[in-house]
């Protein structure tokens, strides 16, 4: 089938089998071997994408069902001059050591400071809990995401690519 | 070749439903994608996730909600009718996964995995909901109780579909409440969950429905200690006489004994301190 599909902010069409997870269609047929797989199963987050908005396990979305929705990867966040601001953060707080979680957390961070721009700590632990880190122990990244919320008007949380913005 | 439909409404999906039964029918994908993980290609799949009829909370005549079967967590969450009339419901959807699982998952899908831990059917149990299915023939609403037929099983034909859930008004100033037992973390397996509702009147106990989730092969609803309930003020004496009754209703699922006892006592003591609260 043919799936037309605004990817980072770039509308694509897409030949493919349905069924496919996306996870594998990104990194197979796109090249965009950013997102990560870890378990394959939708408990560790690695493969995080922003679907419509909202994350979700890439592992776990057939990809016939992007079908005129607008995806945005990790690839697809920073802007074409400097890193998002929760990607600077994650690299200055050591957010990020091994790297596979790294793509997922930051997606994932980004939503959570859009949806809930005020969120307590305690509130972000939350929001994050569907993404698993083996080598921080989360104090890092969980600096890293408030040290963004601390710095970001709310406006350049929203700085990222977002599809439509061409 | 293996075919995905995207049906643009609903009379297309039981069309599409009546013409390929082995086609999976496909709503957040998180119970099929990992149970299909290894298996191969699907014949087929039949995309409902996003249909605007199935995505939709409306109201119904006298306060209660119709929630389409597609209704995501994320979406129950955000809906403030919900939070209000059943926070049960809203309580139990709260503790679903994590926010990847809870932006995709929906309730249609956990009632037709219908899992002994599905999180959301002890509340939809306790709140006297009613399933509505539909195929190319007609539609059907089943009370939710008899909806559950066993282990994984509910009342779906072949070429049914579930549409939506009817939650009806709760009665003014009832209790509501949930509990989950597990690790307390996200995306933990309950150990055991209960999901009651009950109103007084005049200091006795009017009505009461009290729902356990992972203490049989399906959720199911306390009768027994219901029974012994009824007409009660709620007391130590009266909270005693319901666990007792519980004793002799429940066979919780594990075959290691002294977990079913502790999952038993886990039970008796939520149960115990829901009729305490009234
Ligand atoms: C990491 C992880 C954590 C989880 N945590 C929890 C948890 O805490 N609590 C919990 O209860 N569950 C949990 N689940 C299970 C799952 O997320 C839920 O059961 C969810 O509600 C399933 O809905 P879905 O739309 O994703 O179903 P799908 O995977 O799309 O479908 C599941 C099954 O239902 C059928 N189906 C779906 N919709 C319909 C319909 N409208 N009519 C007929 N058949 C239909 C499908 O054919 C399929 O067989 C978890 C899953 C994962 C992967």
């Amino acid at each position: 089938m043919n799936i037309d599909v605004t990817i980072n902010g770039e509308s694509r069409t897409i030949e493919t089998e349905g069924h496919r997870r996306l996870l594998d269609v990104l990194r197979e047929e796109l090249g965009l071997v950013g997102t990560k797989e870890g378990c394959g199963e939708g408990e560790c987050g690695a493969c995080t994408v922003l679907l419509n908005g909202e994350p979700v396990n890439s592992c776990l979305v057939p990809v016939g069902q992007l079908q005129g929705a607008s995806l945005t990867t990790i690839e697809g966040m920073a802007g074409s001059e400097s890193l998002h601001i929760i990607q600077d953060t994650l690299i200055r707080y050591g957010g990020a050591q091994c790297g596979i979680c790294t793509p997922g957390v930051a997606l994932c961070a980004k939503w959570a400071l859009e949806k809930e721009p005020d969120a307590s700590k305690e509130r972000l632990r939350e929001l994050l809990a569907g993404n698993i880190c083996r080598c921080t122990g989360y104090q890092a990244i969980v600096d890293a995401i408030v040290a963004a919320q601390e710095s970001a008007p709310e406006t350049s949380l929203k700085d990222a690519k977002e599809p439509g913005d061409e | 070749m293996s075919e995905f439909i995207s049906p643009r409404n609903l009379a297309s999906s039981l069309e599409a439903r009546a013409k390929h039964p082995e086609y999976v029918p496909i709503a957040g994908g998180t119970d099929h994608m990992v149970a299909s993980k290894d298996r191969g290609a699907p014949a087929g799949m039949i995309n409902l996730f996003g249909l605007s009829e199935l995505s939709e909370v409306s109201e119904l005549e006298g306060g209660g909600l119709r929630i389409g079967a597609c209704v995501t967590y994320a979406r129950v969450l955000d809906d403030e009718r919900v939070a209000s009339r059943f926070p049960v419901l809203s309580s139990a959807c709260r503790e679903v996964g994590a926010s990847q699982i809870q932006a995709r998952g929906t309730l249609g899908g956990n009632i037709a995995t219908s899992s002994p831990v599905g999180d959301s059917l002890p509340a939809l149990l306790a709140l006297g909901a009613t399933i509505c299915v539909a195929s190319v023939d007609g539609e059907r609403r089943i009370p939710y109780e008899e909806f559950l037929l066993g282990y994984r099983k509910v009342d779906l034909a072949g070429n049914e579909l579930i549409v939506a859930i009817e939650v009806p008004v709760q009665h003014k100033g009832a209790v509501q409440t949930w509990r989950k037992v597990g690790t307390r973390r996200a995306q933990s397996i309950s150990k055991l969950t209960m999901a009651a509702v009950a109103h007084l009147d005049d200091g006795k106990i009017a009505g009461i429905r009290i729902a356990l989730g992972a203490v049989a092969d399906r959720t199911v609803r306390a009768k027994a200690a219901e029974a012994a309930l009824l007409g009660q003020s709620p007391n130590d004496e009266s909270a005693t006489r319901a666990i007792k009754a519980l004793a002799g209703e429940i066979v919780p699922i594990d075959d290691v004994r002294s977990n079913a006892d502790y999952r038993l006592g886990v039970a008796q003591n939520l149960v115990r301190r829901f009729v305490l609260s009234l």
